[in-house]
């Protein structure tokens, strides 16, 4: 005879923690997942040294304030121009 | 006493004389060594708004190029503080100008690294150029 209780307990609520074998072959299932499908980013290190340009950073209406400026700066000092 | 005012009064002939000396070749035209360099296509502008060498080069136009350069950067460095920019953005802005003034015969750097000479059509060079 079944204890009486608000729900009965056929199955349990939470699944008990992974162990031995099961865990193993789950890692085994996940790492042969990765790679057959190459379903996992990879990340590498590039093999050239990361550049970047800085004068990307200069926007076109600070050379269009400077430029005006400059051009009298090239003419005065025209021997080095 | 004699002799600590002569030298006094030769420093001070130096210094006018060096002063002078530093300020007339700015408003005067190019070193003829610097001159012949463009013209044969030895040095170049590049888009950065210094001065290169396109090939080769011996010590004597590397020291002149690094010479123009060095003065070039106080320059506008300088002119950057007065304008409220930075040094980049001022050498990028004169690098674009002196590209342009390049005469047709005379080498110029594309914004990809790519030496030309300069033709009679309009030079090619950063789409941020004025």
């Amino acid at each position: 005879m079944k204890s009486a209780k608000l729900t009965n307990p056929m199955c349990r609520a939470h699944k008990l923690p992974m162990g031995g074998a099961r865990r193993a072959s789950a890692a085994m299932m996940a790492m042969l997942g990765c790679g057959l499908a190459a379903g996992c980013i990879s990340v590498s290190a590039p093999d050239k040294p990361i550049v970047i340009e800085l004068n990307i950073n200069v926007k076109q209406e600070v050379i269009y304030r400077l430029a005006p400026g400059a051009q009298n700066t090239i003419e005065e000092n025209s021997s080095i121009f | 006493m004699k002799t600590g005012f002569t030298r006094a009064a030769l420093a001070i002939s130096a210094a006018v004389l060096a002063m002078t000396g530093i300020a007339a070749p700015a408003l005067a035209q190019r070193d003829p060594a610097y001159e012949a360099a463009r013209q044969s296509g030895k040095v170049g502008e590049k888009p950065d708004g210094y001065l290169g060498i396109v090939s080769g080069g011996d010590a004597a136009l590397q020291k002149l190029v690094n010479d123009i350069n060095i003065k070039r950067r106080a320059l506008y460095a300088q002119k950057a503080q007065e304008a409220n920019a930075t040094l980049e953005a001022y050498a990028l802005t004169a690098g674009c100008l002196a590209i342009a003034r390049t005469a047709p015969g005379e080498k110029y750097q594309t914004p990809d690294g790519k030496w030309m000479t300069r033709t009679s059509t309009a030079p090619i060079r950063d789409p941020r150029c004025p």
